[in-house]
């Protein structure tokens, strides 16, 4: 279920500015992947590459080879829908769609997509996929109900049981905790060490603590200033980078002397 | 922490000086805010006055004649003072041709402002834009023309028929569709299009599942507003679709006669010359079926914004189920 994601010579750009410059890293299967760095060193744009997300923005484009399991994802055969139903996404708020009811959002990737599928199955998944998102007990009573009348912790999550209902192969997470309160970021923390068993997760966060919390392995990007492309800096075991990065800037960065 | 509780009977409490500050009159500033409360009920009240106005008229003036006989009677026959003759066929007119004209404008409206906030991108989109601001402009008195004049190209001069106005009342409807369509799926959060595109949603999937259906009420609001637009069209109907007094229920064949034009003619043919010993003439028998048509306009017109608010409602993204 979980692949490799390996990125070589990633340079991305929003028209003709270029935003992130340079990346080569793995990430590795069945693992939690923390993407940490200051505001604007193209953390979330980085990560948007990873399923093809960039490019729905206007003038957006990339250079480069991003390989999930030696297959280039932007290879000139690949098509970016089939890569986001391998490369799930979890957006920063909360956006489970306000016309459908808990049980619609969580099938919305089969019922946008215009697939049948019968009741019984449907109600598996959506069972299998709220429990897998630990909201299951919550809402088990109340499905018909309007997803966005949850609160935003339960709604984050039912935007997680929405991503890992079409079953993807990669989860990334653009960081899903900063609209919540602790009990619900932590509860989403809780449910990321159980998913990165199943799935290869990649997450963004501002929380230095909660990278050194759920990741096996940290990228540190920054960016030399305004108009300069971020670059990763280093990318090594969560641990190693938060007792002895190797580099000066993250050593700075994660002592909170900037940022 | 103390508590404090406000001591009946001992107003010198606290800081004088504090107190004296806060309980300072500003007077300069209440005039100014009753002199500009003032003008906005004012304001307020103009606006409201002739509206409360027209429907008064137009209830006190129509209601007389305004009964079951006068809605499922035509105008066939009728001559003179005679106490007969209805709207019948002018609602049949009406209802047809707006319907048609709304018929070829949604999906023209509505795909142009799908491509506007969904695809359209540089130039192209930027002259849409333009022109359908120009199209906004266009006096319905040409929109009639053209419709005219577009016909008797095909069909030869003198051509009138149902279809034809239904096409000059879309050349004035069209923009508005657009436009208001275009707010609304503006207003169409871009998380929902970037949560349903990484789901593996193809785009036009998203546009018709997600982006439409959050907007729908919306999008029939605007719809509804449109109709009411052009339903009350008087001048591109009186040249494209004519005047008749019988029941015409063919859109593609003869004349029809609409509520506007109905009353437009009605009133037009002014009061009745009763000669003094005829028992059943109404001299004013023309003015009473113009304001009873009127009434029927507007209250076709109510119905069709009571349907739209009902749509919305029902169809209105819930927050608390």
């Amino acid at each position: 279920m979980a692949q490799r994601i390996d990125v070589k010579d990633l340079n991305i750009y929003y028209s003709d500015f270029r935003a992130v410059a340079d990346i080569e890293m793995a990430v590795e299967p069945r693992s939690v992947t923390a993407f940490i760095g200051p505001s604007g060193c193209g953390k979330s744009t980085f990560l948007r590459t990873l399923n093809r997300m960039h490019e729905v923005i206007p003038g957006a484009h990339v250079q480069g080879t991003v390989a999930m399991d030696g297959v280039d994802l932007y290879g000139a055969d690949v098509d970016p829908v089939a890569v986001r139903r391998q490369v799930g996404m979890v957006f920063q708020r909360p956006n489970p769609f306000p016309t459908m009811s808990i049980a619609d959002n969580v099938l919305a990737g089969v019922r946008l997509n215009n697939k049948r599928i019968s009741k019984g199955d449907a109600q598996d998944m959506v069972e299998q996929s709220l429990k897998g998102a630990n909201l299951w007990n919550e809402v088990k009573d109340r499905l018909d109900r309007p997803g966005s009348g949850l609160s935003g912790g339960q709604q984050q999550r039912l935007c997680i049981a929405r991503a890992i209902a079409v079953k993807p192969q990669v989860l990334l997470m653009d960081e899903p905790c900063s609209a919540l309160d602790p009990i619900s970021t932590l509860a989403i923390e809780d449910l990321i060490a159980e998913l990165k068993s199943e799935y290869t997760i990649v997450i963004v966060t501002h929380n230095m603590q909660q990278a050194a919390r759920v990741s096996d392995r940290t990228a540190f990007f920054n960016l030399a200033g305004t108009g300069q492309p971020g670059r990763l800096i280093e990318i090594d075991d969560t641990a190693t980078i938060f007792s002895a990065p190797r580099e000066q800037a993250t050593e700075d960065y994660i002592s909170g002397r900037f940022g | 922490m103390t508590t404090i509780a406000p001591e009946a009977g001992s107003p010198q409490q606290g800081n004088p000086e504090l107190r004296a500050l806060l309980r300072q009159v500003d007077k300069k500033r209440h005039r100014v805010d009753r002199f500009m409360k003032g003008l906005v009920y004012l304001a307020f009240v103009l606006a409201v006055v002739p509206l409360v106005s027209v429907a008064w008229t137009v209830v006190s003036k129509g209601i007389e004649r305004f009964n079951a006989y006068f809605l499922t009677h035509s105008m066939r026959g009728v001559y003179g003072g005679m106490d007969a003759g209805g709207v019948y066929h002018a609602i049949v007119g009406t209802i047809e041709i707006t319907l048609f004209a709304a018929l070829i404008s949604v999906p023209i409206g509505l795909l142009t402002a799908i491509y506007l906030v969904e695809y359209g991108r540089g130039q192209l989109a930027r002259s849409v834009t333009f022109f359908v601001d120009v199209m906004t402009g266009i006096p319905s008195i040409v929109a009639g023309l053209f419709a005219y004049a577009l016909f008797a190209v095909f069909l030869g001069p003198g051509v009138r028929m149902g279809v034809v106005g239904s096409v000059a009342l879309s050349v004035l409807m069209i923009p508005v569709v657009v436009r208001s369509s275009e707010e609304m799926l503006r207003l169409v959060p871009n998380e929902l299009r970037e949560a349903a595109l990484a789901l593996g949603v193809p785009r036009w999937l998203v546009v018709i599942k997600v982006v439409l259906r959050t907007a729908v009420a919306g999008l029939v609001t605007g719809i509804m507003i449109s109709v009411a637009r052009v339903i009350g069209e008087t001048a591109p109907l009186l040249i494209t679709v004519g005047v008749i007094d019988s029941i015409n229920y063919n859109l593609f064949e003869g004349r029809m006669m609409t509520l506007p034009v109905y009353v437009y003619r009605q009133f037009q043919q002014g009061l009745v010359p009763c000669a003094p010993d005829q028992a059943n003439c109404i001299a004013t028998i023309t003015y009473d079926r113009a304001w009873a048509g009127a009434l029927t306009l507007i209250l076709i017109v109510m119905l069709l914004n009571l349907v739209a608010r009902l749509v919305t409602r029902f169809f209105a993204p819930k927050n608390f189920g």
